[in-house]
């Protein structure tokens, strides 16, 4: 598509019932009740000038460009502050309001440098614009009065320049910063002349404030006063691909916007559903890692990890990695064969390593990097609900009175819906935190929540439960939906259970530290509050009573009728961008496609005779099983699309030796990732850029990934996994992704009406998509769960086997941190190093002081399991014994930590709670040392003799 | 399969599904366990000790092992 701007009404839409008809310039137009003037011309076709207003902020007023005449009333007003009436008459173009216009831009231009065509925006500029608009030909005034014009610009932040001597002083960065984002960074400072937009206080500069560079500001700038580096340097783009994001689980929608094979820009597409037109530092601007140097375009072999790799053919390492697969097979079995599928590839994608898994390798030992996040989340929501989702869509979160996050960091994992989140809190809805730590939402600017129950890792379900004795002993059940929705008999037994004094909040609070009093009040808001929605994240199924925790949430809602409409439910904030999709497409050892059971002897028939093959009906080994079992010597071979299992999964040392153990460990992936040091054969992939299909977001919306540009490697992933199938002799002959997507249809009820064409004509399709819901479903069990009835599962608290004492009294759990993304081999590639260089440790002032650490000292961090260095971050954030660190970098190698202690369901490990301890240290432990020289031996490469 | 790990797996769900009762605690859990645990893994739980379990993931693991007996089916039920 031409680059063109989006479309900018002016104002943002109303919802009313109520039309009101007017005539604009002659054109009669019906409008929502309080729409604007400015709008409603713009609807009729007749776009007023403006420079102060955009569709996604609140009118201002201030430009005074849009001005307008309206029979009856006096002066002229302001189009984008005044709402239709009916049968009002407008006059968009009069002799007199040409004259006000131009001599207001006069006034704008006699204090903007006249440097139009060396300007980054050149041919790009809303200013630009209106001075074509309003006839704009000469400047009265001049331009040698006092000026702005030499005022430095801010080049702090990594990926965008300020520019004050081209600002116009429209405060539409300050709102976007306050009404989009809700960061309020951003502040008009001073009066009059002296007016300038400041970041932070007066020392501040973009980097050093409060600014998260979400971009929102530099897209609502109509000038170059806000731009983007890569616009300076690279020009003003020439087309535009819808796609969507690859980073976290709210699946941003995002315009790529080229100039040739070259992307200039990621603007956040207005008419995306997930995002609203909104983005974070991570989709916006951290895509760099694309083009890295680091990026491997060739494949490469080794017969032994300990050798250098060999660059070598396509067709050489597809057949290398086949014959090893086909050999392993033939002398052990298919069982000793397996595949993980990635969260970071599109639907497409993983369906088909789990097909090539199934149908090729013969097994069912396909898992997925849900294993280590959300598989909890399959299981308790199946369980209760009758469906491995979450409820609702992004948008219900503006219908909710009662907001409660449990286990999330939403500003820091979920941005662009935490935006959303925020602005329905300014608006009044009440706000409950169940979090070891104070995470952002606990107190940020016109956000405080009415409770933070910072309660101590490992004890959710203690919690919920005395949240549940709570609401079931005070009579704040909704007993009217239990009896219609659930089964009956079943929340009888747990109404019991949950009302038994041993779950009352004070008889818990020595377990949960959570006091009492507060718990209480915070279970009655839930209950009593109005729509009541639960979000949460990997601070709930990353326990060892993950799955509980899960349905301990389930059995709240429905006891409380918050399931089934807007404003209310269930919504696990995936990490990835597609683990929804990764789950639904089959990747689980136990499930084919759609949740099924590969027991179920339906299902597979299904399944083989489509595939043409006969399919295992005992469930695979997932992750961690595989690694016992290549330790053991049952398991040798691993085909891994698009994930970093050395640096992401716990204990980094059993993952290693399990890798180590194998006799074929194909890596398909952009970089040699930490596992690749224990691969045999890497296979380039490809960037989200690169390739069509689709993701699944966190609300369930199927959104299309489009191709820019062409893949680097010179394949997309699919179509390396088919490489990979043909070798081992299965007959695929995909020749685009949509005819994946029509197999997967073909094969799962709950996709059968999603389509690339359904897909291109209505943007994205929440599942379930079929004959009942033909159009998808934002809110899900409306009127009945997808499993029938509600199922109410009893969940005792039973304390994790990982115990503080003497050697280990802290409690280390961990998370991430808004500028990088998961093992951060995206965003440590990005100018995003800049926020967070390192991994810290968190830890609090009273646990540091009798430790003699200060803030920055290097500590070293041990556990049963190892011990790595980290510098320290002291913080009240935290709780005294608890102590907390991301694990974005290989070189600190938080999972070496980490235990092996899971959930009892899933196997989802136990990274919220490990038993450590903290000492003053002095360098790298012997195993960081040993391992980056082992990961430097590892990365050896011998380039190919003669091309391919 | 490390048979250690085996039985830390087979005693936390037993300890987590202990408040249904001995028995429909031991049933839930071999059934637990036949839809999500790969044959090799339950073979080698059901040939170990059952004295190195606790009584419900003892008595779940016998009643995989008559699900699992000669004529039996194999899979989850």
């Amino acid at each position: 598509m031409r680059y063109e701007r989006q479309d900018d009404l002016g104002t943002p839409e109303v919802t009313s019932e109520t039309r009101i008809t007017l005539a604009i310039d002659g054109r009669e137009i019906s409008v929502p009740a309080g729409t604007s003037v400015m709008r409603a011309a713009a609807l009729s076709g007749g776009a007023i000038p403006k420079l102060c207003a955009s569709d996604n902020l609140a009118a201002f007023g201030s430009c005074r460009i849009c001005l307008v005449e309206i029979d009856g009333m006096r002066g002229t007003p302001a189009s984008c502050t005044t709402p239709v009436a009916e049968n009002m008459v407008v006059r968009t173009q009069t002799a007199r309001l040409e004259r006000l216009r131009k001599g207001v831009m006069e006034l704008y231009i006699s204090d903007h440098p006249l440097d139009c065509l060396t300007c980054s925006a050149n041919n790009d500029c809303e200013l630009q614009d209106t001075a074509a608009q309003v006839g704009l030909r000469d400047v009265r005034y001049g331009y040698a009065g006092t000026s702005h014009l030499g005022l430095p610009t801010d080049s702090s932040n990594p990926y965008f320049d300020f520019d004050p001597s081209k600002c116009i002083a429209c405060s539409r960065c300050v709102r976007a910063c306050d009404e989009v984002q809700g960061t309020f960074a951003l502040t008009m400072d001073g009066r009059g002349f002296a007016s300038k937009i400041s970041a932070g206080q007066a020392l501040d500069d973009f980097f050093t404030s409060d600014c998260v560079s979400c971009g929102a500001c530099v897209q609502a700038c109509p000038t170059a006063t806000l731009q983007e580096k890569a616009v300076t340097a690279i020009g003003k783009p020439e087309r535009s691909v819808v796609t969507t994001c690859a980073y976290c689980g709210v699946g941003c929608t995002f315009r790529a916007e080229m100039r040739g094979e070259q992307l200039v820009r990621m603007v956040p597409w207005k008419d995306g559903k997930a995002n609203r037109g909104h983005s974070c530092v991570k989709g916006r601007f951290a895509w760099g890692y694309a083009n890295h140097q680091d990026r491997i375009l060739n494949p490469m072999v080794r017969d032994r990890i300990d050798e250098p790799w060999r660059e070598v053919s396509w067709a050489e390492a597809i057949a290398f990695a086949a014959s090893r697969l086909a050999t392993i097979k033939a002398t052990h079995g298919a069982a000793a064969l397996g595949g993980i599928t990635s969260s970071r590839c599109t639907n497409e994608e993983t369906y088909l390593v789990q097909k090539l898994v199934r149908a090729g390798f013969g097994s069912n030992n396909v898992d997925t990097c849900a294993r280590v996040c959300h598989s909890p989340t399959g299981y308790g929501l199946k369980t209760t609900f009758g469906t491995s989702a979450g409820t609702q869509d992004f948008d219900s979160v503006m219908h909710a009175d009662v907001i409660l996050i449990i286990g999330a960091n939403p500003t820091d994992a979920h941005p662009v819906f935490a935006s959303r989140m925020k602005r329905r809190l300014r608006q009044g809805a009440k706000l409950i935190v169940i979090d070891p730590r104070r995470i952002d939402l606990v107190k940020s600017p016109h956000v405080e929540a009415a409770y933070h129950l910072p309660l101590q890792p490992g004890t959710n379900v203690a919690v919920l439960t005395a949240m549940a004795h709570v609401i079931v002993t005070e009579g704040l059940a909704d007993e009217a939906f239990v009896r219609e929705r659930c089964d009956l008999d079943e929340y009888r037994d747990w109404a019991a259970f949950v009302a038994d004094p041993r779950h009352a909040p004070e008889t818990l609070e020595p377990v949960t530290r959570v006091p009492a009093v507060e718990l209480r009040a915070a279970a009655r808001l839930y209950a009593t509050g109005g729509n009541a929605a639960i979000y949460y994240g990997l601070g709930v199924t990353e326990h060892s009573q993950g799955s509980s925790t899960v349905m301990a949430i389930a059995n709240l809602a429905m006891a409380t009728g918050n399931i089934g409409r807007p404003g209310v439910g269930v919504n696990p904030l995936r990490g990835q961008n597609n683990v929804q999709g990764a789950c639904d497409m089959g990747s689980f050892p136990h499930e084919l496609p759609g949740y099924r059971h590969v027991s179920d002897d339906a299902t597979r028939a299904l399944f083989e005779a489509d595939w043409g093959v006969s399919i295992d009906p005992e469930p695979g080994l997932r992750i961690p099983n595989m690694l016992d079992a290549a330790i053991s010597g049952s398991f040798r071979a691993l085909y891994i699309q698009g994930e970093d299992i050395l640096q992401s999964d716990p204990n980094t040392r059993h993952v290693a030796a399990g890798l180590a153990a194998m006799e074929c460990v194909i890596v398909q992936d952009l970089f040699l990732n930490e596992t690749a040091s224990y691969a045999h054969v890497f296979l380039p992939g490809s960037t989200f850029l690169e390739k069509n299909g689709t993701f699944t977001n966190a609300e369930r919306r199927i959104q299309p990934v489009r191709k820019v540009m062409e893949p680097a490697s010179g394949h997309e992933d699919w179509q390396i996994t088919q490489l990979l199938a043909q070798a081992m002799g299965l007959d695929w002959n995909y020749i685009h992704p949509r005819q994946i997507m029509d197999e997967i249809a073909r094969l799962t009820p709950s996709f059968s009406g999603v389509s690339f064409e359904r897909l291109d004509a209505c943007g994205s399709l929440q599942w379930p998509v079929n004959e009942a819901f033909p159009d998808g479903a934002p809110v899900m069990h409306v009127g009945q769960f997808a499993g029938g009835r509600g199922r109410f599962v009893v969940t005792d608290y039973v304390p994790t086997d990982e115990k503080t004492g003497p050697r280990f009294p802290l409690l280390l759990t961990t998370g991430r941190i808004l500028s990088h993304y998961n093992v951060g081999a995206q965003t440590r590639r990005t100018g995003n190093v800049a926020w967070h260089p390192e991994d810290r440790l968190e830890m609090h002032p009273v646990d540091a002081e009798n430790r003699g650490l200060k803030d920055g000292d290097w500590a070293r961090l041990a556990s049963r399991t190892g011990e790595t260095t980290l510098r320290v971050t002291v913080t009240d954030r935290v709780a005294p014994g608890v102590v907390y660190t991301t694990f974005h970098h290989p070189s600190t190698q938080a999972n070496v930590v980490t235990t092996e202690f899971s959930d009892w369901a899933t196997n989802c490990p136990e990274y919220k709670v490990t038993a450590v301890q903290v000492t003053p240290s002095n360098g790298p432990t012997d195993w960081q040392q040993d391992y980056e020289a082992q990961s430097r031996r590892s990365r050896r490469i011998v380039p190919a003799e003669t091309a391919e | 399969m490390d048979v250690q790990r085996l039985r830390q797996m087979a005693d936390q769900i037993a300890r987590n599904l202990a408040v249904r009762g001995p028995d429909a605690a031991a049933a839930a859990m071999a059934e637990h366990i036949a839809q999500f645990w790969d044959p090799r893994m339950r073979a080698a739980i059901i040939a170990d000790r059952r004295e190195a379990l606790s009584p419900i993931a003892a008595s779940a693991i016998d009643l995989l092992a008559a699900r699992t007996a000669p004529g039996q089916a194999l899979g989850p039920e």
